[in-house]
């Protein structure tokens, strides 16, 4: 119990240093700059006290629960007893299948549960008066991820370069913000950068490190990194999809009742 | 009665937090059982865990609402009615800069980047030259930050287009791919999506969208988002620039 305490109290004081300088930044502008006292000042204390707070509490339990057994899973997963090659061989990179699996399915939960995300979806739903769904942009960059990091890790199989693939994806996006209705381009574009935060990070730069020292022939320090760069990249094109799905949607009902009417 | 509606609303978003992790528990329950076949490692520990989670979960959303939303969308109106550009850009630069300088993933980013740089031989094997390597690479990345939200704010303010912006850096990303040393290339991709926080999302996103709100003739949805977008593109740049710098 003693022990639950003291790292719980080391992660609230690391919250609170992390916290300082937006604080120290927001105090210093209304006080000094705008030279306002902040309006609702106990409301927002009281709401960032709960920020600090359920941080701190999430990362924690993040720590004793999610880390040690997403770290454990990916170790075991890319074993070569597991997969049925000879020790320090490069098996076929179908072998790997669960792996893929796995990085897929993981992505794609960590993603639902990351906090800057759920953020993001909130605000997009109030801005646009909910035609936005949050569930529906969640699931949405969820996919994205999922599929990142299916296909990250089968670059780190392969061993294929990652530039190749950002700029591959760089172009379809490219493509995509031609024909997607405007409206939604800034949103998608942000949902990129949003999936990589509190949860998925930490796991995924494991999975990323722990693949490319089990796989033979990779070197973690250059083939270990790259994951979080797929894993920001493709959320724009599926919620760039999606939203000329959509589009697509919409346009084919107003054909379909203007049908109708005639 | 009013404590019946306080509990029925406590337990309306402990359920919406749960829900929030139901993917997570059963992606990992599935794996254990089923693919790796083997029992939990310390069951009573996760189970902990996982309540911790989703209590967290539940303060962290209730405390955006409440707190971290309002200061962002406030600030973003005083400022604006003050009218000074130049303490607007002040903010926006501090605010981007300020969250990420302490960024604890970036910090660790930074580490692991000199331990690579000075294995592979580009720069010398002392600590000494790695510590200032890692410090650099942090003073990069923080700044660029900075600079992103300073641009994104101008963005809003001029209502110029963002996806020539966007796309304009994807190019620039391109180029210096062309030309940075080889080992940097990886590490500047991931630079760009570790850079983002937890707390710095919601109030740049409250930030972004309070001040397309304010100004006339600006759409908070097609101009107020982007911010991010901003934050993630620019770090790839400078951390290559970066490499290009030190070999």
């Amino acid at each position: 119990m003693i022990d639950y305490l003291i790292d719980f109290a080391s992660i609230l004081v690391y919250t609170i240093r992390d916290v300082m300088p937006i604080v120290l930044l927001i105090v210093f502008f209304q006080l000094v700059v705008l030279k306002q006292p902040i309006p609702h000042l106990k409301k927002m204390i009281l709401g960032g006290v709960y920020v600090i707070l359920g941080l701190a509490l999430f990362l924690m339990g993040l720590e004793k629960a999610l880390f040690p057994v997403g770290k454990i899973m990916a170790t075991q997963l890319s074993d070569p007893a597991f997969i049925g090659a000879t020790e320090g061989e490069l098996a076929n990179w179908r072998s790997y299948y669960w792996i893929y699996i796995f990085a897929a399915l993981i992505g794609f939960a960590t993603t639902i549960a990351e906090p800057s995300l759920i953020a993001v979806a909130i605000k997009a739903d109030e801005v646009s008066a909910g035609t936005i769904n949050p569930w529906g942009l969640r699931i949405t960059v969820a996919i994205g991820v999922a599929f990142a990091l299916a296909l990250g890790t089968f670059r780190i199989v392969t061993g294929t370069p990652l530039y190749i693939y950002i700029m591959a994806g760089y172009i379809i996006v490219i493509i995509q913000t031609f024909f997607a209705p405007k409206k939604l381009i800034a949103l998608a574009y942000d949902s990129g950068g949003v999936t990589t935060s509190t949860v998925t990070v930490p796991l995924v730069a494991a999975l990323g490190l722990g693949l490319s020292s089990a796989v033979p022939g990779r070197n973690p320090a250059i083939d270990g990194f790259g994951l979080i760069a797929f894993a920001s990249l493709f959320p724009i094109i599926t919620v760039l999809g999606y939203a000329q799905f959509m589009e697509l949607k919409i346009r084919l009902l107003k054909i379909k009742t203007k049908k109708n009417a005639i | 009665m009013r404590y019946r509606k306080f509990i029925l609303q406590l337990f309306k978003k402990l359920w919406a937090a749960v829900t929030d992790l139901v993917p997570i528990i059963v992606v990992v329950v599935f794996f254990q059982s089923v693919v790796i076949k083997q029992p939990f490692p310390e069951i009573g520990d996760v189970i902990f865990g996982i309540l911790l989670v989703i209590v967290g979960l539940m303060l962290f959303i209730e405390g955006l609402e409440i707190g971290l939303f309002p200061i962002g969308e406030t600030m973003a109106y005083a400022l604006a009615k003050k009218g000074s550009l130049l303490w607007l850009m002040i903010f926006a630069f501090a605010l981007g800069f300020s969250t990420t300088i302490a960024e604890p993933a970036l910090i660790a980013v930074a580490k692991e980047a000199s331990i690579i740089s000075s294995g592979a031989g580009l720069i010398e094997n002392n600590q000494k030259i790695m510590d200032i390597y890692a410090f650099g690479l942090r003073l990069t990345v923080a700044f660029s930050v900075g600079l992103a939200i300073v641009i994104g704010v101008l963005r809003i303010l001029k209502g110029w287009p963002l996806h020539y912006l966007i796309i304009g850096g994807y190019v620039l990303v391109m180029l210096m791919t062309l030309i940075a040393p080889k080992e940097i290339i990886g590490l500047a991709y991931d630079a760009g999506g570790v850079t983002t926080s937890t707390i710095t999302v919601p109030l740049v996103t409250a930030l972004g969208v309070g001040l397309a709100t304010v100004i006339k003739g600006r759409s908070p949805l097609l101009d107020g988002f982007g911010l991010i977008a901003f934050a993630s593109l620019l770090p790839m740049i400078f951390v290559m620039a970066y490499g290009l710098f030190w070999f």
